[in-house]
């Protein structure tokens, strides 16, 4: 349970040259587990795993898959790499049908092997197999969230790695959202995301850290960070609402 | 009115739409008008005279296929003329078009196809000189098909090859997967790229591809009329209006869309004077622009 999968180490990244965004910050994703990045506002946390995924310029440091040197791969090469990225917003292309929007991505597969991996993707997510040959555009925002996780997915990557996944979607949608991403990190793989809404996302997450300043301040147990004084401090400046059992989980794992 | 203009009205269009799939192929996966197109057109044609000459001065005089007013050497110099137009294509994006991308301007992109444009046609008529050339001199007899409407064999042939690309490039878009790369592409590049697609690929083929068709509608210019230097030059507004009218990005539509202004043309120098015929373009495009700015079967920009 605890082999890294993917290894980031002091990185340091930004749009532009000698302005950093993120200050060296490093984590790690063991196989088999969901970890979740959490942190305020401006924390980094996009841009970090944006640079974890090859779109943001990375000054310094490493991201290791499988203990592989994939730092600043080129984002088009981060899938065959065995890295599957989901961004935050406008992430299908929305005039493809649900199965074009799937096929497209299967370049790095066998050709032979693109129908039992699609047909695949249609067996976890029933719902998208209803609507495959409907214009992307034209599903739901829960849906479009499944298509977008099921077009990382359909490549079977190491590790999926997601951009705040409940971004825009309605509280409905976000708690189906989270509960899918369980389900596949029961299915087996392996799931790093950077999230805003955090009492989610530590719901379904074994582990977590909190990025402040492009920084990673605080680790630890997913279930119990919610009520990690030092997390209430780090994210919100204050302490939690309600007081609750603190449990020092600081510098674990 | 005579129904003659079907005919000439399609032809027209065939030619029109078939530039027109390159530019609107550009347009929506480079993002920028590319003002040499039709100056392809036009060096396709003439690298694609200089192969039937070259096979000529191998073989001497090939009969020409059936009633047709060429053979097979034609055929083999297309071939080598779309190779030759798609890598020049390529070439002038590596020299020049890739690198002002680079700095993310695209109006200076488009002004750099304008002096492209001007110096590749000036540089066809320093070595070919502004005289006409022709395929052939053979005089074709148009047989009368009912309905007051007449058409060549050559007609005939270059309409039903105009489907068959057509409807192969159709195929290679929705069915292949470089066809579904160039669909993302033009649709996100930033998403394209994070599920795997190699952009600067995709980029390479759209060129290829325009590249190849500009050149087949040159030689249909060229056996149905004639091949001038400017013959491109001159085909540049009603592909352009072609291509908008159809939506950009949609290679049926720019085809349907080249069909349109080639009949409406046709219709007008019927009903109101040769002289209007080249207005028609310019008041289709402007019309669309000011009524439905996304075309026939475009889609609104996010």
């Amino acid at each position: 349970m605890s082999e890294p999968v993917l290894l980031v180490r002091d990185l340091v990244a930004g749009y532009e040259p000698g302005v950093p965004i993120v200050r060296g910050a490093s984590i790690t994703v063991n196989r088999g587990e969901i970890v979740v990045v959490l942190g305020p506002n401006g924390a980094g946390k996009s841009s970090f795993i944006k640079a974890v995924a090859g779109l943001v310029p990375v000054t310094s440091g490493s991201v290791l898959l499988d203990g592989k040197d994939i730092t600043a791969a080129p984002a088009h090469k981060m899938v065959r790499l065995g890295l599957a990225f989901v961004p935050q917003t406008e992430n299908i292309f929305p005039q493809m049908s649900v199965d074009d929007n799937l096929k497209v991505a299967c370049g790095i597969l066998k050709p032979g092997d693109v129908p039992a991996r699609i047909e695949a993707m249609y067996t976890t997510f029933p719902d998208l197999a209803r609507h495959r040959k409907i214009a992307a555009g034209n599903l739901s925002g829960g849906q479009r969230q499944m298509l977008a996780v099921a077009r990382a997915l359909v490549v079977d990557p190491k590790v999926l790695v997601l951009d705040e996944p409940s971004a825009g979607l309605s509280p409905k949608f976000v708690s189906m959202v989270f509960q899918m991403l369980a389900d596949i990190r029961n299915s087996g793989v392996t799931i790093l995301l950077v999230e805003q809404n955090a009492r989610a996302a530590l719901a379904i997450g074994d582990r977590a850290y909190v990025l402040v300043e492009g920084k990673d301040r605080h680790e630890g147990i997913a279930s119990e960070l919610w009520n990690d004084p030092v997390v209430a401090e780090l994210y919100l400046g204050q302490r939690p609402a309600q007081p609750s059992r603190s449990t020092d989980t600081g510098g674990a794992a | 009115m005579n129904l003659q203009f079907i005919v000439d009205g399609l032809l027209t269009g065939s030619m029109v739409g078939l530039g027109a799939i390159g530019v609107t192929l550009t347009y929506s996966i480079l993002r920028f008008s590319n003002f040499a197109h039709g100056d392809f057109m036009a060096w396709g044609t003439y690298a694609t005279l200089t192969a039937v000459s070259a096979i000529g001065a191998m073989f001497g005089k090939i009969a020409p296929i059936g009633p047709l007013s060429f053979g097979w050497p034609l055929i083999v110099a297309v071939v080598i003329g779309m190779a030759f137009t798609g890598l020049m294509a390529l070439l002038l994006d590596k020299i020049l078009f890739a690198r002002l991308r680079a700095k993310g301007q695209t109006i200076i992109v488009v002004m750099a196809s304008f002096g492209a444009s001007m110096a590749l046609r000036s540089l066809l008529e320093f070595i070919f000189t502004s005289r006409p050339a022709y395929f052939s001199r053979s005089i074709q007899i148009a047989m009368p098909v009912g309905y007051g409407i007449r058409i060549t064999p050559d007609q005939i042939v270059l309409l039903l090859m105009t489907a068959l690309l057509v409807l192969c490039v159709h195929l290679l878009m929705t069915r292949t997967q470089i066809g579904r790369s160039m669909q993302a592409v033009s649709q996100n590049p930033a998403l394209a790229r994070v599920v795997g697609i190699d952009v600067a690929k995709v980029v390479r083929v759209t060129w290829l591809i325009g590249g190849a068709l500009a050149c087949v509608a040159g030689v249909m210019i060229g056996i149905l009329v004639q091949i001038r230097p400017l013959m491109g030059f001159d085909m540049m507004l009603p592909m352009f209006a072609a291509a908008i009218l159809g939506g950009i990005g949609s290679v049926p539509g720019a085809v349907l869309g080249g069909l349109i202004i080639g009949l409406a043309e046709a219709g007008a120098v019927q009903l109101i004077g040769a002289e209007w015929r080249a207005a028609v373009s310019f008041v289709i495009l402007m019309a669309v622009l000011l009524v439905r700015p996304i075309g026939l079967f475009g889609v609104r920009e996010r």
